[in-house]
């Protein structure tokens, strides 16, 4: 009976110990199915994840390149970073004077922020896993077909500069996850996934719908509006790409062996 | 007593690896790296595809690094061998582009299909397709890699490609041409377009 109040005892603490280690500032996702506003009309699976709660900062990728040369802004290679990259950084280790520690780090191609995942033990969500999270308002898991929420996305979408503000400062989601809307858009790690125009003549999967303007403008237009523009967004990009509203989070699988 | 320090064990061990994982990561990267520079006379240009450290097997089921093509000329689609649609046009686009080289600049040329569907697509599957399709010349290649590099290679050759059933994949049809040290030169998108600037870059390249 001791033997197996100690047991229990130190597993309780392997568990505790283990969240603190591993969460950070990052929080459980459980998965589930859905059906993304663009690219299938089947539902998609998505795996228990965790996800960080802010996007990446400014403070944490200086923080980073310090300990990575090669991805400071004289060094990265042309491959890896277009000539954007950490544009507004005054040098290698100084932001420019404008940027303030806390806000997102944005200006980071695709390859930097895959490879800053890759150093904190985690990866980059999947496009599926992004929009899974994003479409959680408060208090509810999905609220994509809730006005409020369509609203709050597409006024943002109209208004500029919002990279400059700090992280935190719009609404924590139903699972505790801040930012994914209103300061941002995201890196996902299969942004090439998403086939969108007319040179691919095997995209079998491309709703023409929403090509077509719908004539009444309800939730769910909105909806799909705020989702193509992400969608097309996304289509458009090249790994190199380094973008001034474009930052990313990192996520982390959930090894079954934990529990 | 001895159950806690088993769990204790196991619970340090545990941590531990976690840790070293990530840091070995980065070790292994800078290892790379650092091998990458002592070995080559001339230096990588920074846009070269030999920047990407994968590893990758081949039909005939080697390990090569992308860097070990260094000096050939590459002309590269992303395909998968289930595909009934459009692969078969790429791969009759490719062997249309090789027919119209020289046989001398064959030898300063690859001609590569990377696939996309790297877990139906072994390298069995693969040396069959090759067979299947009369493709068994050196100049001939067949490479697949882990999920993660494919994604990673699309990205640097602008495909895109989404798995859209259990064995049917969308995805661009780009042919793209790489200089001797791994810079792009020319894509040409399309399937069955006029391929005339696509085999005059080839020409080119071999010939510089």
């Amino acid at each position: 009976m001791k033997t197996l109040t100690r047991l229990a005892f130190c597993i309780a603490i392997m568990i505790t110990s283990q969240a603190h280690s591993q969460s950070g500032s990052m929080v459980e996702v459980k998965g589930g199915e859905f059906i993304p506003l663009y690219g299938t009309k089947t539902e998609v699976p998505v795996k228990d994840f965790r996800m960080d709660v802010y996007p990446v900062t400014n403070a944490e990728f200086l923080k980073f390149v310090e300990e990575n040369p090669r991805w400071r802004k004289s060094q990265v290679k042309k491959l890896f970073a277009d000539d954007n990259y950490l544009r507004n950084w005054k040098n290698d280790l100084s932001f420019g004077d404008d940027m303030m520690p806390n806000s997102p780090v944005t200006n980071v191609s695709w390859f930097a922020a895959k490879n800053y995942c890759e150093c904190q033990g985690k990866r980059l969500p999947t496009v599926d896993e992004w929009e899974y999270v994003a479409m959680a308002n408060e208090t509810s898991p999905d609220a994509r077909e809730e006005k409020s929420y369509n609203q709050f996305i597409l006024s943002w979408y109209e208004t500029p500069n919002t990279y400059k503000n700090t992280i935190g400062n719009t609404f924590r989601n139903y699972w505790g996850v801040s930012d994914l809307h209103g300061l941002v858009w995201e890196w996902t790690s299969d942004f090439n996934s998403v086939m969108i125009g007319g040179e691919s003549r095997q995209d079998s999967t491309g709703d023409n719908n929403l090509f077509c303007g719908g004539a009444a403008v309800g939730a769910t237009d909105l909806m799909n509006y705020a989702a193509f523009m992400r969608y097309a967004f996304r289509g458009s990009m090249k790994a190199k790409y380094s973008i001034k509203n474009l930052g990313f989070r990192c996520v982390q699988d959930i090894e079954k062996s934990e529990l | 007593m001895i159950m806690k320090k088993v769990v204790l064990i196991m619970l340090s061990v545990f941590l531990f690896s976690a840790c070293n994982n990530a840091e070995k990561k980065e070790a292994d990267v800078k290892e790379e790296v650092a091998v990458n520079t002592k070995e080559i006379k001339e230096e990588i240009p920074e846009l070269s595809i030999y920047n990407l450290p994968s590893t990758w097997t081949t039909q005939d089921n080697e390990n090569i690094q992308l860097e070990d093509l260094r000096g050939n000329v590459l002309v590269m689609v992303m395909i998968y061998t289930s595909c009934k649609a459009a692969c078969p046009r790429l791969i009759a686009d490719m062997r249309n582009i090789e027919k119209q080289m020289p046989e001398e600049y064959l030898d300063k040329t690859k001609f590569i299909m990377v696939s996309i569907d790297p877990e139906t697509d072994t390298p069995q599957r693969l040396n069959s397709f090759a067979k299947e399709n009369v493709m068994e010349d050196d100049h001939w290649m067949f490479l697949r890699g882990t999920p993660e590099d494919t994604r990673e290679f699309a990205t640097v050759l602008a495909v895109s490609y989404k798995q859209i059933s259990p064995i049917d994949f969308s995805h661009s049809n780009i042919i793209s041409v790489f200089d001797e040290d791994g810079v792009l030169v020319h894509q040409q998108e399309g399937l069955g377009v006029d391929n005339t600037e696509t085999v005059e870059a080839i020409k080119t390249e071999v010939s510089n």
